[in-house]
């Protein structure tokens, strides 16, 4: 083969992975992505049941229920609207009311969700990112209780 | 006082960090031989400058001197004095000073070991690393100072974040930073050969050895951090897919590829202007996943503070850096010499068919971390990327490399003989199949792709033998031969077969681990029991116990198998009151390479707890490949060639008698 000819084979052979990584990551990315919606999102875009989405708020204070089976109830709110997550499980270490949190699963007919794992905060400056910002758009954000860190005094 | 001397140290080094970027490029230039040997000492200098910044923090933090703000926010007198070393670099400031601590040594130890080296090709390669030195020292003086002071000094300090008080966190940063920034000395190798015009196959040979040890620092240091998520934060996984995962996947995934395509440019001279890319790649990776990480544009458990102003210094960093970098190859590659010719089925072709794979499947983690970013800031949609996508995409990519990383060590340079090596792995290949059949045999359950994957891991393992044993003669002749032949045979070649065969053991791990792994989540009372696989768990009873700076709630299992008891549990929930936070640490009981894990949720009001236990058959497999990984990178560094130092570049045969003895 002359130095062009295999130059080709390089540059075909290139090519092709390169596609099916393409094709690999396109498809990944239409179904195996997951969106990330504040309450009033859910309502407002109406969303149907069945779809699978984060869900991300606070705490609703005084929502939290136990029942059996570490059966888990509480309210997820962004200030205007709320959604009652159920859950199964052992909730994270920083899950507190009043606090921010994401729950991730799907939607329910009813209008309730059903989440297979919630996540909190990190520590007690840390909100999640995706709140903080859902917070701030609802209007509802509180500049001491979000994440305001950093050296400077 | 002491702070003080740190921050002056920090300055000068800064200075000296200016000369030495500055100098040694007009010294090559002039052909000034005095301009060319500032580099050496001030690289030396330079780093004894930081090492004294770095020492005085580290005093602050043992005297525990709360008026310096970053021991203030991030220690506590009550700690225990280990902490109080690790929680140096557990801020976002002291992990920074870390990071130049590393990068200042290994310009020094280029300066120190690079005797064999060019003078020209030496000074340039300083200069470059210390232009990256210089905008780490500047980022840090500007905007993430760790010696600043607070006018009244507080009587005790905030407190380091609890999940990082921990062992693991003690070696996990400092060995993921020489792995990182070990990957700059490649960086600043690929610059220098830019500037210079000239690069040959004696480059790769001094630039391997720097690559390799980074790349084993990165290899062990990813899995400590994976190792440190599995039993720290309590869900029993190893790896998340976590944004902050994939900034230290990617630079170690091309990091790999570079040093698979050094191996072609040394032995074959070929491949040259894509070893170059690479070495600009990989780094610029390492300096994109410091950007993620430090600049808060993600939030993780890593991501100590957030303050736009240092994402925006860092981003200009990078733009600085990896824009420069790639300009200067645009300009400059084109002028490379090309190197030698080889046929597309050979140890050259398999090697890039390794280093297209490898890449790809680097950018399919690339599209995956960043794709979010990119969405957000162009739609304001915000998703997260998980786990699903990158099995989807990362896994497929990877198969092919797994099946052909026996065959590529026994295929010929130049020319291969497909059909012959594949006879060779028949052995291997059989034993995989053998595997699998078994795996379908004696499981049920689980997806139909884990046997497939047992496969692929035994194919791995044995392939990487078979190698090593028709090396060795082993089996065909005799003891003696074969004695002989293992210390004949160059350490390198010990390194591959080492390195491959570690690939399958993390791949087993990760196959059994998640595949059959079982987990059970439930509610006890004291006196009540759990079974999960062959284990029965009896929960004895809480004790509460006080630590340093923290109070701790411990619950006490036994563990029994049959009749018999094989053990003790102790898994606990920690408070610590200075920051309010509560933390859960899982007890862990090792059954040869399997683990039951067990962390606890929130005791009830009843008496009752609530606990989770996992079973993760041969979980341990996957951070023992990782250190297969690195001992195998250890026997390969430890190459006689490496050691010994690269040949002098042949010079014209006019200048040199016809003595030289051929290569």
């Amino acid at each position: 083969m002359t130095r062009k000819q295999r130059r080709l084979v390089l540059i075909g052979g290139s090519l092709g992975v390169l596609a099916l990584a393409a094709v690999l990551v396109l498809t990944a990315l239409k179904d195996s992505i997951v969106f990330f919606n504040s309450p009033s999102d859910v309502v407002e875009k109406n969303l149907q049941p069945g779809s699978r989405i984060r869900l991300g708020g606070l705490v609703k204070p005084g929502s939290l229920e136990r029942g059996e089976q570490l059966a888990v109830r509480f309210e997820v709110t962004d200030g205007n609207r709320a959604i009652a997550v159920r859950y199964q499980g052992i909730l994270p270490d920083l899950f507190r009311e009043g606090q921010g949190v994401i729950a991730e699963g799907t939607i329910e007919s009813g209008g309730g969700f059903k989440a297979d794992s919630v996540l909190a905060k990190h520590d007690e400056k840390y909100m999640p990112k995706e709140v903080a910002d859902a917070l701030k758009k609802q209007g509802h954000w509180k500049e001491e209780a979000g994440a305001k860190t950093g050296a400077k005094k | 006082m002491i702070a003080e001397i740190g921050h002056y140290a920090l300055v000068l080094a800064l200075g000296l960090a200016l000369i030495q970027a500055f100098v040694p490029l007009v010294g090559t230039r002039l052909r000034d031989d005095t301009l060319i040997g500032v580099a050496g000492p001030t690289a030396l200098a330079q780093f004894g400058f930081v090492a004294v910044s770095f020492a005085a923090l580290t005093t602050t933090y043992v005297a525990s001197d709360f008026s310096v703000l970053n021991v203030f926010e991030n220690s506590h007198s009550a700690m225990p004095l280990v902490y109080k070393f690790t929680s140096v670099w557990g801020n976002h400031e002291g992990s920074m000073l870390l990071w130049v601590l590393i990068l200042a040594l290994f310009g020094a130890l280029v300066a120190a070991c690079g005797g064999n080296l060019p003078a020209t090709l030496k000074a340039n390669v300083l200069a470059v690393q210390s232009w990256i030195a210089a905008a780490f020292y500047l980022f840090i003086l500007g905007s993430s100072n760790p010696f600043l002071r607070i006018p009244q000094a507080p009587f005790e300090g905030r407190d380091l974040n609890p999940i990082l008080q921990d062992l693991g966190l003690a070696i996990h940063p400092p060995l993921l930073y020489l792995g990182y920034v070990g990957f700059s000395i490649s960086f600043s190798f690929a610059i220098a050969a830019l500037i210079e015009g000239r690069i040959d196959a004696a480059w790769a040979r001094w630039v391997r050895p720097w690559t390799l040890a980074a790349w084993m620092c990165l290899t062990l240091g990813i899995a400590m951090g994976s190792y440190w998520a599995y039993y720290e934060l309590g869900w029993g996984g190893f790896w998340f897919w976590d944004p902050v995962e994939n900034a230290s996947l990617m630079p170690w995934i091309a990091g790999t590829a570079l040093l698979h395509s050094a191996v072609v440019m040394e032995k074959r001279n070929a491949l040259k202007v894509w070893t170059i890319l690479l070495s600009i790649l990989t780094f610029s990776l390492s300096l994109i996943g410091t950007f993620l990480v430090r600049s808060g544009v993600l939030t993780s458990v890593h991501t100590f503070a957030s303050d736009p102003a240092r994402g925006v210094f860092i981003l200009a960093i990078l733009v600085f850096f990896i824009g420069g970098a790639l300009a200067l190859y645009a300009w400059r590659a084109p002028s490379l010499k090309q190197g030698g010719l080889f046929a597309p089925i050979s140890r050259e072709g398999a090697l890039v068919f390794n280093n297209l794979f490898l890449t790809v499947a680097c950018a399919t983690v690339f599209v995956g971390t960043l794709y979010p970013l990119a969405l957000e800031a162009m739609t304001g949609e915000k998703i997260s990327v998980g786990a699903p996508f990158f099995n989807l995409t990362f896994g497929p990519l990877f198969v092919p490399l797994l099946l052909l990383a026996p065959l590529g060590p026994m295929m010929a340079w130049k020319r291969g003989d497909l059909l012959g090596v594949a006879q060779r792995v028949i052995g291997a290949a059989g034993l995989a199949i053998i595997a699998i059949a078994a795996t379908f045999a004696l499981t049920s359950g689980g997806p139909v792709l884990a046997p497939f994957g047992i496969g692929l891991a035994v194919f791995s393992m044995a392939g990487a033998l078979t190698d090593l044993t028709e090396r060795l003669a082993l089996f065909k002749g005799s003891f003696a031969t074969t004695l002989a032949r293992a210390r004949g045979l160059p350490r390198s070649v010990w390194g591959t077969g080492v390195a491959h065969f570690g690939l399958g053991v993390s791949l087993l791990g990760i196959v059994c681990a998640s595949t059959w792994g079982t987990e059970r989540i439930v509610s006890l009372k004291p006196g009540a029991s759990v079974s999960l696989s062959s284990y029965d768990l009896t929960f004895d009873g809480m004790v509460e116990r006080q630590g340093g700076n923290y109070r701790e709630l411990i619950a006490r299992f036994t563990v029994r198998q049959g009749a018999g008891v094989v053990g003790t549990m102790e898994p606990a929930k920690r408070s610590f009151q200075t920051r309010q936070m509560s933390t859960t640490e899982a007890a862990l009981l090792t059954r040869g390479f399997s683990q039951l894990y067990l962390s606890l949720g929130d005791p009830e009001p009843d008496g009752a707890i609530a606990v989770r236990v996992y079973h993760k058959p041969l979980v341990l497999l996957i951070w023992l490949g990782a250190l297969v990984m690195f001992i195998g990178g250890a026997l390969s560094l430890s190459d006689r060639r490496l050691r010994i130092g690269a040949p002098k570049p042949a010079a014209r045969p006019a200048d040199k008698p016809s003595m030289q003895p051929a290569e």
